[in-house]
This record gives structure tokens, sequence and C-alpha cells, in this order.
């Protein structure tokens, strides 16, 4: 394709393009996130593309291998339109019937049906899904209708007519007017209101500026960034330029995490395929505005994710925090005034830009507007990506979408924000998802995942796992977090060993509140948050552990048993068979036993006892 | 496409310090960690002193210095992979196969690595080996794998020797 030189040009472009699609009638979207590929996709797609060419149907059907579509747990995940059909964990061998039942007669394959776990019923169309149907998905909805790797399918969706907007008839003041009125407020962590970040870098000195835009995405257990940049990186460009023209910078860097593989393909693809229609460059649309994208791999380390680490680490330096008593909007990369936000903030923009301010401030609360994408994980029936409006409350998010616990057990606690944020109970399950709501309850939005934790999870264990990432992941610049979170450490390892002491507690919380008010960075300021949240709501569970010698959730692998029910057991033998250790005996349908002496808790036995049999205690 | 050399990834990029990240991420791809001859020739490729070279190639995760075994187990430790009993995972692969996290077999044939997060959250827990997914793993499926990976190695050194 050649370089459009105007606007016009590049909406002749888009009808072009739509009159070209005019005859397709079918268009089967398979999902080719990373979740799905893990599953297999990429064979199905092979599977349906082969099948579509053996019946002669490559040019009446198009086959658009998309973004995540969100449902991961279902994946391999496909829509069929029309009708909306979805069907979920779909293999190769599923490919001649979908081609010559669904896409050629519209007739439905019912094994391939989500199956509804409440009700036990099969749905067909994607909108009937629990899971999907209480979302309100503004950004996740829009990685159906593009395959990544297509800047033609971006462009007919509609695709970079907020650039053109802006560069026809919106200054720089009305673009940032624009998005501090709808509210948009970062989506890294912090919730620091976007239109006054750019209003800030657009009014500091110099006529050297940067866009950067954060899709290190180290919070584990969140992946939204991944799944959006992913999905539909012309999205996040086309923020991108909008902002880069706002505030009057010409160079922008995307800074991807490297263990994100397709995120980087993609983003690079989706860059050079601007670059090619002049959508990136010297004076884009013939307009005289000049801008040009880069792409930076991370080099995985969480401390990135504060802004001074990762510009550090697009200059090719350590990443290490500094002092931000100048903020990066005036002293950022390469100590120019930097506008940094994270990928899903830029993904709001072109929307806030075409459908204006106040379409955007009518979703959502007071303090928080538009919708999340939050990661649903863990210990829960339906997990994926879910976007829902801010002020939906944390309970309609795990019971409504997520479908409540697994196998018949208790949700007791949701952790929110990652590293940095903390665990709330079930009562405070009625609190909205909302920046400010959530900080005031001990834990934060970050960057939106949510890990859901049931009976069987050990609070003790789970303010360890983060202590331990943290201990790992701290530079070690300032003392408070590089020798604050190894005490902390230290403490809660002989808790869940059994060394506890209860004077053990109240020094725990000295050291928490010690090294949150006094370290460098975000990192550090929020890194006791998991424990403080978990001394909190689950104070009886670290008692437990310390008085009583106990994990209650029988995880800590110091202070439990494995124990075979001989009221389940059937004797079949295959635990004492699959044990290693010899630690299992037993007579043939006989009740077998486990050796406290012998066993070494490794848990092979109770992944493969098939009647539950085997429990902890 | 067959490996690059230090000089084809150093081709462009000379003397430009800001590219070192980029160079080492390149170096690890090709290479498959960095060595001491090659954070000698980044630092003069692109003027920048040795001992900066090794700090960052020491700082960052994604940074091996010393070769991975033949078949790589990366075993995801994020928070959703954690609740899931990931733990139990890395004890069984780091057990079985007598490896501590991050080192290889004597042998050469596995590495044991741990990653915070694959962002595949939704199919923890999550085990890939050389790149390819493990969804949904028990600590019983795990000692499977790698029994049957341990099996063909055997199989394959036979028939080299039968060869």
């Amino acid at each position: 394709m050649s370089r459009l030189n105007s606007s016009r040009e590049l909406e002749h472009l888009r009808e072009r393009l739509r009159e070209q699609r005019q005859n397709i009638a079918t268009t089967v979207m398979v999902c080719g996130g990373t979740g799905c590929r893990a599953s297999g996709s990429s064979a199905v797609i092979d599977a349906i593309r082969d099948e579509l060419s053996r019946q002669g149907l490559d040019l009446s059907v198009r086959l658009c291998v998309t973004g995540c579509h969100g449902f991961c747990e279902q994946g391999p995940v496909m829509i069929i339109e029309p009708g909306n059909v979805f069907y979920c964990h779909v293999s190769p061998e599923d490919a001649f019937e979908i081609v010559s039942q669904t896409v050629m007669k519209g007739e439905v394959i019912e094994r391939l049906l989500y199956t509804d776990p409440v009700s036990g019923e099969r749905v067909q169309t994607e909108s009937e899904i629990p899971f999907y149907r209480a979302q309100d998905r503004q950004l996740l909805s829009q990685n159906l209708m593009v395959d990544p790797c297509s800047i033609e399918d971006y462009i007919v969706a509609g695709g970079y007519s907020a650039l053109t907007k802006v560069l026809n008839a919106m200054a720089p003041e009305e673009i940032i007017k624009e998005v501090k009125s709808s509210g948009l407020r970062g989506r890294g962590g912090g919730g620091f209101p976007t239109g006054r970040k750019w209003s800030e870098c657009q009014e500091a000195p110099g006529d050297e500026k940067y866009v950067v835009c954060n899709a290190d995405e180290g919070d584990p257990g969140a992946y939204m960034d991944r799944c959006v940049l992913e999905g539909n990186p012309h999205l996040v460009l086309e923020g991108m330029m909008i902002g880069a023209w706002a505030i009057g910078a010409w160079k922008g860097y995307v800074y991807v995490r490297n263990e994100y593989p397709l995120a980087v393909k993609h983003s690079r693809i989706a860059v050079e395929q601007a670059r090619e229609l002049g959508l990136l460059g010297d004076n884009i649309l013939g307009s005289s505005f000049s801008f040009d994208v880069d792409i930076a791999r991370g080099g995985g380390a969480f401390v990135c994710g504060e802004s001074t680490a990762l510009m550090a680490s697009i200059e090719g330096k350590v990443g290490e925090p500094r002092p931000k008593d100048v903020h990066t909007v005036v002293d950022g990369l390469y100590h120019k005034p930097t506008t940094l936000n994270n990928v899903e903030t830029w993904a709001n923009v072109p929307s806030i830009i075409l459908n204006g301010s106040s379409w955007f401030a009518s979703k959502g609360t007071q303090g928080s507007k538009g919708t999340k994408i939050l990661a649903l994980t863990g210990r829960i029936k339906n997990t994926g990506l879910v976007e829902v409006a801010m002020g939906t409350p944390v309970r309609t998010v795990v019971f409504d979408i997520g479908g409540g616990a697994l196998d018949g057990k208790q949700v007791k606690a949701v952790q929110t924000g990652g590293p940095s944020g903390g665990c709330l109970p079930v009562d405070k399950f009625d609190l909205p998802i909302d920046f400010d709501v959530l900080s005031e309850a001990g834990s934060m939005m970050g960057s939106g995942g949510m890990v859901v934790m049931d009976e069987e999870t050990c609070m003790v264990d789970v303010a360890k796992y983060f202590l331990t990432f943290l201990q790992d992941e701290s530079c070690g610049k300032c003392v408070p977090c590089r020798l604050g979170i190894d005490r902390m450490l230290e403490i809660i390892t002989d808790i869940t060993e059994g060394r506890g002491r209860p004077e053990q507690l109240d020094l725990l919380e000295e050291l928490a509140d010690t090294v949150s008010q006094t370290a460098l960075c975000g990192l550090g300021k929020t890194a006791p948050n998991p424990v403080l949240t978990t001394l909190r709501y689950f104070r009886s569970e670290y008692e437990a552990h310390i008085n009583e010698k106990r994990c209650p959730a029988g995880v800590c692998k110091a202070l439990i048993t494995y124990l075979i029910d001989p009221d389940k057991c059937t004797g079949c033998g295959v635990c004492l068979r699959a044990c290693v250790h010899g630690a299992i005996t037993g007579g043939k349908k006989q009740a077998h036993v486990i050796d406290a002496q012998l066993c070494q808790k490794c848990g092979i036995c109770r992944s493969e006892c098939r009647f539950d049999a085997i429990r902890v205690a | 496409m067959p490996p690059q050399t230090l000089d084809q990834i150093l081709e462009g990029r000379r003397s430009q310090p800001g590219q070192l990240i980029e160079v080492l991420q390149d170096v690890q791809e090709n290479h498959g960690y960095i060595s001491e001859e090659a954070m000698q020739a980044v630092s003069r490729g692109l003027g920048v002193p040795l001992m900066e070279v090794y700090r960052v190639a020491s700082f960052y995760k994604a940074f091996r210095l010393h070769p991975s075994g033949k078949n790589v187990l990366t075993m995801c430790m994020g928070t959703a992979c954690h609740v899931r009993g990931a733990r139990l995972l890395l004890d069984q692969a780091t057990g079985q196969l007598g490896v501590k996290p991050g080192g290889v077999t004597p042998d050469g044939l596995f590495s044991v690595e741990r990653v915070n997060c694959l962002g595949a959250c939704a199919l923890g827990p999550v085990v890939t080996v050389n790149g390819s997914y493990y969804h949904h793993m028990t600590p019983g499926k795990l000692r499977k794998l790698i029994e049957t990976l341990s099996r063909q190695e055997t199989e394959d050194s036979q028939n080299v020797q039968a060869e």
C-alpha cells in the first residue's frame, strides 16, 4: 500500500477496503491470543484455513485470527458471524464439521457450545454467556474485529479516525481539555489523572519531548496490557499519536516485556505498517505533525514499572529508580519532558476523542470513570479477562462473571493490585471497583489483576509469596526496601515453618510501617501492603500458625500432613504406584495409608487421586 | 534463520550506548546466553565500559550469563499459578532433576527456570518446555512429562551411538 498524504486519502482507502469486503458473507473469528495459543489454537487456525480452501471458500469466508477474546479458560475459542455462534475447546479435528455445517449451512454443532456451569445448559451465542453478559467490553470487544497484524482490518473498523479528527479539527489544548474532562485516570497502577499529566508535560519547557507506552506489565497475575497490545496494537499506537500531538512530542517508545513475544511481534508489525502508510513519520497525513515510535524490549525487572526506572531502562541502563523531586513530565527520558502512560490508558484515548469526554465520563463513579479490564484468575470457575464499568461491585466480578470458587469450595478473599496491592476478604466484596475505594480498604486497583483465593489458600503463604517476589525484585538501591523486605520475609518464613512467636506480629507491623514511609520509590512504599492487609483481615490465620503450629488452609509444608480418608479411598492403588517415596501402603480394594515419616509432601498422590480421598491437615 | 553473529547484531548500532539492552536481548536470542566474550565485544562496539555491560546483563532477569540446558523447563511463579500450586511444581521439577532453579543438570540436558509471570494466568499453573505451553499442570503430570523427556533423550543418544 502506498503512503497516504491526507485525511481524505485515508477515508478513500477505508471506503475501498469496505467495498472489497462487501461480498464476504461469513466471518470466522478464531482467538490467536497467548492463552488460546497455549491451548493449541494455532493448529485449529491452520486446520480451518485448510478446510476453507479445500471447500473453495477462501474468498467468500473471512478467517480472522484475532487477539484475546477474554475467556481464556475455554480456549481455543471462536465466534462465527452471522449468528454470533460461540464455540469453545475447539480442536483441529473439528474443522471439517465447523466449515461444512456452521459456515456453509448455519447449523450449530451442539458439542462445541459452551455449557453454563450453573444451569448446566448449553449456550449458543457469545452474548448469552453469563461470563460476557455482565461485562461492558469497550476495549476488549474491539479485539474481536481485527487481526492484529492487519492495519486494513483496523482501518475498516474505523481506526485512525480519531487521529484525523485531532489533526484536522482539534488544537492540542482542546485535546487535553477533552481528556481532562473525561476523567480518565492512569490504568497502570497509581490512577493519576491522565489529562493533568498531559497538560503538565505540554507546559514543560523544551522542544524535545517524548511519549512512552508502558507495556512492561510486571504484576504477576495480570495480563490485560499484553492482551490489548497483542490484540489491537494500532489502537495503542493511535492513542500515542494523539497524545504526542497534544503535548508536542515527536518521538515515542513502547516499552514491552520480552516475555510477551507475541506482543513484541505484533507491535513491531504495527509500527512498520503505520510507517508504510505515512501514519508514522514526517508530516503525518500531510499535516505539520511528525512522530515516530520505536519498540524497546524490557529486561524482565518488576521495578521497571516505576516511571524513572523504566526510562533508565529505555536509555539502556540499569533500571534503578531515582528520586522524583522533579517529575518525569518535566525531567523524564533523556532528561526531557516525557508522558508515560500504560497500554490500557493509551487504548482509551481514541474513543474519548471520537465519542467525547461526556460519553466516557457517563460510565463509572465520581472519581473513577470509564471501564477497567481486570484479569480474573486464581481459584475460580471462569478465569479470563473481564472488562466492567468502574463502580461494579467486586462481588459481581467474582460471582456473577467468575462463577464463584472451584469444586464447591468457599471463596475467601481476592487479591487486587499485584505485589503492591492487598487482599480483600469476602465481607468487603460489596466495595466497588474504584481507585480510591480500593486504596482506602488497604488494597489498590493496580493494573487490574484480581486473583481469587479460597479456603485452600493460606494467607500467610500469600504474604510470603509476595515478599519473596519483592525481595527478588528490589533493585537494592535504598536501604528500607532492600533490608526491610528481607527482615519481613525472615519473620514470615519463621511463621510458616513453625518457629513463629506472638511478638513477631507487632514487629512485622512496625517494619511494614517503616518501609512504606521511607522507601525511595513506589515499589518499596507499597511492598508492605500484602503483609498489612493479610494481617488486618486474616490475623487469625497468622495466630493459628504461631500458637497452634497449624496451617488452616493446608499449604505450609512444615505444618501439614497428608492423610487418606478411608471412607473415600477405594484402594485402586493409583496413589501407591504414583508415590516415588514409597510412603503409601495398602492392599487391593483396601483403604491405603500414608507413612508420615516417608512422605515428602510433594502432592503427586493428591493430584492423581480420582476419588478426592487425599487431604491435608 | 541462522543465528546472527555478534558483528551482525552490532551492525548499525555501534557507538550507541542507549542500544545496550536491545543488543544484549539479541545476543541472548541468537546465542542462548551472554558469554564473557560477547560482553567484551558489546562493550567495544557500543562504547560502554565492560563493567557497565556486566552490571546491566546481571541486573535484568531476561539475561542468562551461562548456557541453558538442552531442554528448558520454565515454571510460571505468577500469583495466579501460585494459588493453584505452582510451588509444588517447582519443587517437583527441581527435586526430580536434582537442580536448583536457574541451574542445569550435570549432563546438560535440562535446566529449570522460574519466571514471574507468563501472562497465561487463566490456564494456571503453567509450565513451558522449550517454549511449548503445558497448562493446568499437576505434580503428577509434570513428573510424567519429565520422565518422557528423559526417555526421549536416552533414546536419542542411543540412536546416535548406534549410527
